[in-house]
């Protein structure tokens, strides 16, 4: 005798899903709903991390070196600001190419032109890797010895940091409560299911059935409904991503916003929707039809 | 083979089904149980199936000691037993032959056993040209045949019949009996609850009386009095 039938179970949730064909499409579209939703919140979250990181490539902050510093002083100064494990890139910028660059767009002025190369102190331009420890290390090496002064963009990076905890926090939660949303409603319409099918388990189960053998049908038919409403919430999402996106950017948010292409994403998309739909269909079917087993 | 060894059960709700029961079923034998409603037959029927269990007392069936067999040893110990009800309990959407298979399948059968073993009951218990027949088809004692194929089919060690003839006219219900008693001379078990007397009494069966939850008779060739 065999004891695992995988066609038989696979006939019977097809056979189910088309018997209570209304329940079936309501869950359906209840999962594509959920899915659309925390993949909507979830993309958003891509995307303001990826606009960080970017950000974060070109963020960095400038140490002014005291004047008496001799050179091999500050040879050692670099070494020690560049053994900070939050530090990229350190670059010696000495005074007269600071002059030079803040020259840069005020060459018609007579005051600036004029300006003594001594009125700039020589400086280290420092990469930071890590936005959210921007403001460590900039604390760090500012109390180094020979760092008479700083300049830099602690409100901006720490904004920048604020805006992406907030939007992956949401997305989490929103994440969270719409999975419990699915599974529930999945839940439903497999307790509708085997209520229907109640008196057939009891005869299953009083011919010895195990308590496998009842609950796969109802697994197979929750994973099928589970995997059929993510494969239409990825092509509605890409629809949607692609719709409002090239909205945002006709509208002038091309200046501001850098979007990712839905096309670098789908392969991403589409495995999370699959694996989030087939976990929802199984789990919510496996959960509502423990009761039914007790006989 | 059934023990029952000073058998109690208390359902949550204080109702007392059986007080000591003591209760001995060989192998091969045939059984009357009798009693008037509420006697606590019907409890002892779920006992034996392992749907309650006894609050005191060992229940033992073909082997398997009841009191502290595994969740996932009650399927294997109830394909020793074939149960028959009296509303038939049939899937009226499948055919004869799908309600047959359908109970073979449930223990893992393949289909070339369910080909061999289906046609061959089905000819036991007089329906062999019913195969393809929906049980809203059938008269009421074909439907119960069918239900007696369906216990018979994974070829249990006995078959325990819960007021098998309670639907039917007398005719109807001797055939059914008759035919019970034919399978039993082939070597199954039989345990059958009922409380028509008429019946029990044209048999020269074990008679097994409860009343109130307790065994007030037990013997062979009985007779059921009221």
């Amino acid at each position: 005798m065999r004891r695992f039938n995988l066609g038989y179970f696979i006939k019977e949730g097809f056979t189910s899903i088309f018997s209570h064909g209304l329940m079936s499409f309501a869950a359906v579209c209840m999962i594509v709903a959920c899915l659309i939703i925390m993949g909507s919140f979830s993309l958003l979250a891509v995307n303001v991390d990826n606009m960080l990181s970017q950000l974060e490539e070109e963020n960095e902050f400038l140490a002014f070196i005291d004047e008496d510093y001799t050179e091999s002083q500050i040879s050692a100064l670099m070494e020690q600001v560049r053994r900070l494990d939050n530090v990229g890139e350190v670059k010696f910028i000495t005074r007269e190419q600071a002059k030079a660059d803040y020259l840069k767009g005020h060459e018609t002025e007579g005051l600036y032109v004029n300006l003594p190369d001594e009125v700039l102190r020589d400086r280290l331009s420092i990469h930071v890797i890590d936005l959210e420890r921007f403001s460590e290390t900039v604390e760090t090496v500012k109390n180094m010895p020979g760092v008479a002064n700083y300049r830099a963009a602690n409100e901006v990076a720490e904004g920048f940091v604020a805006v992406r905890n907030a939007v992956t926090a949401l997305a989490m939660v929103l994440v969270g409560i719409l999975a419990l949303v699915s599974l529930f409603i999945i839940s439903n319409t497999t307790r509708l299911a085997a209520f229907a099918r109640r008196e057939e388990i009891a005869i299953m189960k009083m011919c010895g059935a195990t308590d496998g053998f009842v609950r796969w049908p109802f697994i197979v038919e929750g994973l099928i409904l589970g995997l059929m409403g993510a494969v239409l919430a990825f092509l509605l999402q890409w629809a949607v991503y692609t719709a409002v996106s090239g909205a945002l950017l006709k509208n002038g948010g091309g200046d501001l916003l850098t979007l990712m292409d839905f096309k670098a994403l789908w392969k991403r998309v589409l495995a999370v929707f699959l694996a989030s739909g087939a976990a929802i269909g199984a789990l919510g079917s496996g959960f509502a039809i423990r009761k039914f087993l007790q006989v | 083979m059934i023990r029952l060894i000073d058998v109690h059960k208390e359902y949550d709700n204080g109702t007392k089904a059986l007080k000591g029961i003591n209760l001995r079923i060989d192998d091969g034998e045939f059984v009357f149980l009798v009693g008037p409603s509420g006697s606590g037959k019907s409890t002892i029927v779920k006992l034996l199936t392992g749907e309650v269990t006894a609050s005191r007392g060992r229940v033992i069936v073909n082997g398997y000691n009841l009191n502290n067999i595994r969740r996932w040893q009650i399927p294997h110990m109830r394909r020793t037993l074939g149960v028959i009800f009296q509303d038939f309990r049939l899937i009226e959407k499948k055919t004869v032959q799908g309600n047959l298979e359908f109970a073979m399948r449930t223990v893992g059968a393949s289909g070339r056993e369910m080909r061999k073993r289906i046609p061959y009951v089905l000819d036991l218990v007089g329906l062999d040209s019913k195969e393809d027949a929906y049980p809203n088809e059938m008269s009421g004692g074909e439907q119960q045949r069918v239900a007696i194929a369906r216990a018979l089919v994974n070829n249990p060690k006995m078959i325990i019949a819960d007021e098998p003839t309670g639907n039917l006219d007398p005719r109807r219900s001797l055939e059914i009996m008759t035919l019970l008693e034919r399978i039993n001379a082939m070597g199954t078990t039989m345990l059958v609850v009922t409380h028509e007397r008429d019946l029990v009494n044209r048999f020269s069966k074990r008679v097994v009386a409860i009343k109130d939850g307790e065994l007030i008779r037990d013997g062979q060739g009985g007779y059921y009095r009221a």
